[in-house]
């Protein structure tokens, strides 16, 4: 458990998935305009990225790996991500509607989120057993979505700010970005000695 | 021969117009993901920059020739499986003759599957051209995203490391200068890609100040229907569920904004095309969204 909960905090916290990673930056640009937007896309990456998990880790080992198909593994993972995503959508469709029209153009839109695919070869990479993806796939959400709530309370005030004119747009925010970056590089040491 | 000429004159634009203008990286802001994460240094940068070239040409080839068979409700997937199986490819050769560098781009030689820029240019491109555009515009874009992803990684090796290609600057232990190790951390990457963005587009709007950008002069390419992606199938999504709620339950406001909201998408002109994306309804959408254009580079100009 204390390694499960260790790989939880590590991921969220000091290999933040879109701030030290540089996973997923086109939609941690491109929707961080606006805070609800924000959210919704993070709800919608999180959940995607547990089904995935759970989905292709089980491909891999038993079906993959077992017949020394391994090579195969990119063009299986981003099927299983595609289908997953047309599924979990015609589900939402139906039995949550005012979920499914909330996240809206989103929901498709993370088949080609690189967070995904990132985080289902990272588990693969790190041998990590079922339980620890699972923990890795929640905790690269959650820190997917902590990114996107911070990143995106900083845009609004930028909003507001006058900086000079060759820096107004998109450079300004990646600039941004980086110093929230270097603020989670603190975090460098804090996971192992709070379960020490 | 006139026609000869103008033949040329189109693929030398083709060709060129990656470079600066279009850069996939730059002006477009497509495969932000490798562009941060592996230009730790020069020859890095170089590696990743060339490897996403070659899938680019060569998907741009096969999807070209394909074009006309694939049907259209399925290119999206068919787009994604023809460029996974040349991503496989280039995973061996790099393993075979390049192992160190393959070590060192690490996940993301796989994650060029869905790098924005090779299904982007798939869509807007070589789906609707020949092989021999599809190739010289795959060549000038993989060229224009491998230069700027070096100029990347010259900065933040000079920067952060005082060495180029991996050789120690001379003279600069004499100065009493020390590498800014942040450079070569994670913020390092954001703030020098924003500050080459800033520059970029300074140039851009210095030396295409008397042309403006006009989706018409270029009407085999229709850049504009697939590079603002987002904002074109919000305003489809928003167009189908209107359907389906029916004209009358829409207010005012939800339309305003979801305009209000392609607009911003389209400088960022993200090409994550979905799976959703549909052929129809796009003349319609395409003129909508280069004026959206053309008013967001008037905004960015102003």
């Amino acid at each position: 458990m204390k390694s499960l909960l260790m790989i939880l905090f590590s991921v969220i916290l000091v290999d933040n998935l879109v701030l030290s990673k540089f996973l997923g930056i086109c939609s941690f640009l491109g929707l961080t305009k606006n805070l609800k937007n924000s959210m919704g896309m993070s709800l919608a990456v999180t959940f995607v990225m547990l089904v995935a998990t759970a989905v292709t880790y089980p491909i891999y080992y038993y079906l993959l790996a077992e017949f020394g198909l391994g090579y195969l593994d990119n063009l299986v993972f981003i099927l299983v991500i595609a289908s997953t995503v047309q599924v979990i959508e015609a589900i939402m469709h139906k039995t949550m509607p005012a979920l499914y029209n909330a996240l809206g153009i989103y929901l498709p839109l993370i088949t080609t989120n690189c967070a995904i695919l990132g985080v289902m070869f990272l588990n693969i990479d790190q041998e990590l057993s079922f339980a620890q993806a699972m923990f890795n796939g929640l905790g690269a959400g959650l820190g997917y979505m902590l990114a996107m709530f911070l990143f995106a309370g900083v845009r609004e005030r930028l909003e507001d700010a006058n900086p000079p004119e060759f820096l107004k747009g998109l450079p300004l925010a990646l600039i941004s970005a980086g110093i929230v970056s270097l603020s989670f590089m603190g975090f460098k040491g804090i996971v192992e000695n709070l379960f020490a | 021969m006139p026609a000869e000429k103008k033949k040329s004159g189109q693929s030398a634009m083709v060709f060129t117009r990656g470079f600066l203008r279009e850069n996939p990286l730059l002006a477009l802001l497509l495969g932000a993901c490798p562009a941060l994460a592996v230009t730790t240094s020069a020859i890095n940068g170089l590696g990743m920059g060339l490897a996403a070239t070659f899938v680019l040409l060569c998907s741009n080839l096969v999807i070209s020739l394909l074009r006309k068979a694939i049907p259209d409700k399925v290119r999206i997937p068919a787009y994604i499986t023809i460029i996974a199986s040349f991503v496989t490819i280039l995973k061996f050769l790099l393993q075979a003759y390049l192992p160190e560098l393959d070590k060192a781009l690490g996940i993301f030689i796989p994650l060029i599957t869905v790098n924005c820029i090779i299904l982007g240019r798939a869509e807007a491109f070589a789906g609707k051209n020949p092989p021999l555009l599809a190739v010289i515009d795959g060549l000038g874009m993989g060229l224009g995203f491998t230069g700027a992803l070096f100029l990347i990684g010259v900065f933040r090796e000079v920067l952060g490391n005082g060495s180029i290609f991996g050789l120690k600057i001379p003279g600069l232990a004499a100065l009493g200068l020390k590498p800014m190790t942040l450079f070569i951390l994670p913020p390092g990457g954001f703030i020098v890609f924003g500050i080459l963005i800033a520059i970029s587009q300074q140039l851009i709007n210095k030396i295409y100040a008397n042309e403006p950008y006009t989706a018409e002069k270029a009407p085999r390419i229709q850049m504009s229907k697939v590079d603002s992606g987002y904002a074109g199938m919000e305003r489809q999504e928003a167009e189908r569920r209107d359907r389906i709620r029916g004209p009358e339950a829409v207010s005012g406001e939800s339309r305003q904004q979801s305009s209000a909201e392609a607009k911003s998408k389209v400088e960022k002109a993200a090409t994550e095309a979905s799976l959703k994306a549909q052929p129809s309804a796009v003349s319609k959408e395409a003129a909508e969204v280069d004026q959206a254009k053309q008013e967001s580079e008037e905004g960015a100009n102003a």
